[in-house]
């Protein structure tokens, strides 16, 4: 008897912390609205990409999708306004790709060294790389600009990559994650006379799976969202990413000029590939959120 | 903390290293030196040579007006973006914390606007608001309200905090909402017991426990407003109408590589690192007294 008493008084009486009946709906409700204005400029974006020209210009814009879809994005993807969005999104994907990959691949090699080694120098090195958190390439645009401007890395794959791997945050998350690696199976892999680079690539790699591809999420939306550095050394359109060359689609001045069926397709297009990597891989998506901003 | 087994050799651990330190020099401190090497000289306008000021060129910025307006229009800015970013996003975390089932479904929709460009998000929001064509200034203006950010200031800015902080919101609610779901249930509910209503609750025991996470997102969004941003005001009003909307990234850009003066686009370069700098240690000092840990 006593115990059923207890068990009682632990929980609470209902609907004073969990939601039951109208105000659990009243949530649903406020949610459903909350997501419907954020969701908002989407909808509008998806929409004028299915109509005509004509619907557009002649308000009020409609708020249902149309049937011009297919023309609308066919002439995007392959003729596009300076260059055929197609090759934008090539160029943003060689982008995001590179500056993912050659960020994980630096970084894991520096953080391997950092922890795993005492060497020369190694402080010094740390807080070389430390610094480099600090200060975005916004702020030292036009010397960087005037490196690679002497390095002929203008209009060039290497040239929108490379400034973009210099940052530590990457560096950074490894160097965390190594730290808590019992030191049990360095002892195992030395007394087995494992070399470093066996350990590394054996037993380190396989370990940090899961970061590395948290951090590749990240990654590839950073590079793949990039502006004002393609903005900068891309004068040619044949190398525009489509995320700054959806600008260059906007003329300045005269809005019955622009094409907003194609530009809109255009705006969706550029967004696709960022929207399915993150809401494919969540899970890793948020966890490599958390870890590499704390 | 440090290893406490490692392996031996220097060789191997510097060459491992290089890479990263190579790309660093040359991309990164190079470029930083000579930003703050720069911030010295005049350029003479063939740029063949340049002559040395001393800190002139900061002497002049600080003096122009027109400089100075862009602190201002920077500091409302970023202050605008960071509470239009955080208050709908707590709001929504709080709403979805609330829910037992279908959060998920819901968090998955909110995750989109944070994968969104902030140079994209700023066409979306254009083609909005454009005067001629945009579904909410065609609705405002059956309200009888003109709207045309082309020519109105205030609207111009607002229309760039919007943007701004529209993605924003997807990214602070995954934070509240881990947060939220961290907090021990036991304290809700004894809290519940002595009779706290919702609003009570919240105020006196959910915020509070949440300031950690508050305090971590208010310095990574004024971060974001003075860098990240650039892309949005851009595509949206090229910092107009007359440099409304020219906060201090924007105007490191349009000095330097539309107006060409390269010695005061340096020197702007190193008074914003000093700015994120200060910024961000008395936010640490301010907010850190009032954080519960």
């Amino acid at each position: 008897m006593a115990r059923s008493f207890d068990d009682q008084r632990n929980e609470p009486p209902p609907g004073m912390v969990e939601e039951r009946g109208r105000s659990i709906w009243l949530t649903h409700l406020l949610m459903i609205v909350g997501v419907a204005v954020i969701f908002f400029p989407i909808w509008m974006a998806l929409v004028a990409s299915t109509v005509t020209q004509q619907d557009i210009v002649q308000p009020p814009m409609r708020l249902l999708p149309g049937s011009h879809a297919v023309e609308n994005y066919t002439k995007a993807l392959f003729s596009g306004v300076n260059v055929p969005v197609g090759q934008m999104m090539f160029n943003s994907l060689v982008m995001a790709v590179g500056i993912a990959v050659g960020k994980i691949v630096i970084s894991l090699l520096s953080a391997f060294a950092i922890v795993y080694f005492r060497f020369p120098g190694r402080t010094t090195f740390f807080w070389m790389i430390f610094i480099t958190l600090m200060l975005p390439v916004e702020v030292r645009i036009v010397p960087t600009y005037e490196v690679v401007a002497n390095f002929g890395m203008l209009n060039s794959y290497s040239g929108l990559i490379f400034p973009l791997i210099a940052s530590a945050t990457a560096t950074f998350l490894f160097r965390q994650f190594f730290l808590t690696v019992p030191d049990e199976l360095t002892e195992a892999a030395r007394v087995d006379g494992a070399r470093p680079m066996r350990f590394f690539f054996d037993i380190l790699l396989p370990m940090s799976r899961t970061n590395i591809a948290a951090l590749f999420v990240i990654l590839f939306i950073y590079g793949w969202n990039q502006y004002l550095w393609p903005l900068l050394i891309t004068t040619d359109p044949e190398l525009n990413t489509i995320v700054m060359g959806l600008k260059q689609m906007l003329p300045s001045g005269g809005d019955d000029l622009v094409e907003w069926p194609v530009i809109m397709a255009t705006s969706i297009l550029a967004m696709v590939p960022p929207v399915i990597v993150v809401v494919s891989m969540q899970k890793l998506f948020i966890r490599g959120l958390v870890d590499s901003e704390k | 903390m440090e290893k406490r087994v490692t392996f031996g050799g220097w060789k191997l651990p510097l060459l491992l290293i290089f890479p990263q330190v190579l790309i660093s020099a040359v991309f990164f401190f190079y470029p930083a030196g000579q930003a703050i090497w720069q911030s010295l000289f005049i350029p003479d306008p063939f740029g063949l040579s340049a002559q040395f000021v001393g800190l002139g060129n900061f002497e002049f910025l600080l003096s122009d007006p027109y400089y100075r307006a862009t602190f201002a229009t920077t500091a409302i800015f970023s202050t605008l973006v960071t509470l239009v970013s955080l208050i709908p996003a707590l709001f929504l975390a709080v709403l979805a914390d609330r829910l037992i089932k279908g959060a998920g479904a819901y968090r998955t929709m909110l995750i989109w606007p944070y994968a969104v460009a902030p140079a994209v998000a700023g066409v979306l929001w254009l083609f909005m608001f454009n005067p001629r064509v945009g579904v909410v200034a065609w609705y405002l203006g059956q309200l009888g309200y003109d709207w045309n950010h082309v020519l109105n200031a205030g609207e111009a800015m607002g229309l760039v905090v919007v943007a701004s902080a529209w993605g924003r919101i997807s990214y602070n609610f995954l934070f509240f909402f881990a947060a939220l779901q961290a907090v021990p249930k036991s304290l809700i509910e004894a809290a519940a017991i002595d009779g706290a209503r919702f609003w009570k609750r919240f105020f006196t025991i959910v915020l509070p426990l949440l300031s950690p996470t508050t305090f971590f997102l208010l310095v990574v969004n004024v971060v974001y407003s003075f860098f990240e941003t650039f892309g949005v005001i851009h595509t949206i009003t090229s910092g107009g109408p007359q440099q409304a909307t020219t906060i201090l990234v924007y105007k490191v850009y349009s000095d330097g590589f539309v107006g060409q003066d390269l010695g005061s686009s340096a020197a702007q370069s190193v008074i914003l690192l000093i700015a994120v700098g200060l910024l961000t240690v008395i936010q640490f000092k301010v907010v850190e007294k009032r954080v519960h840990y």
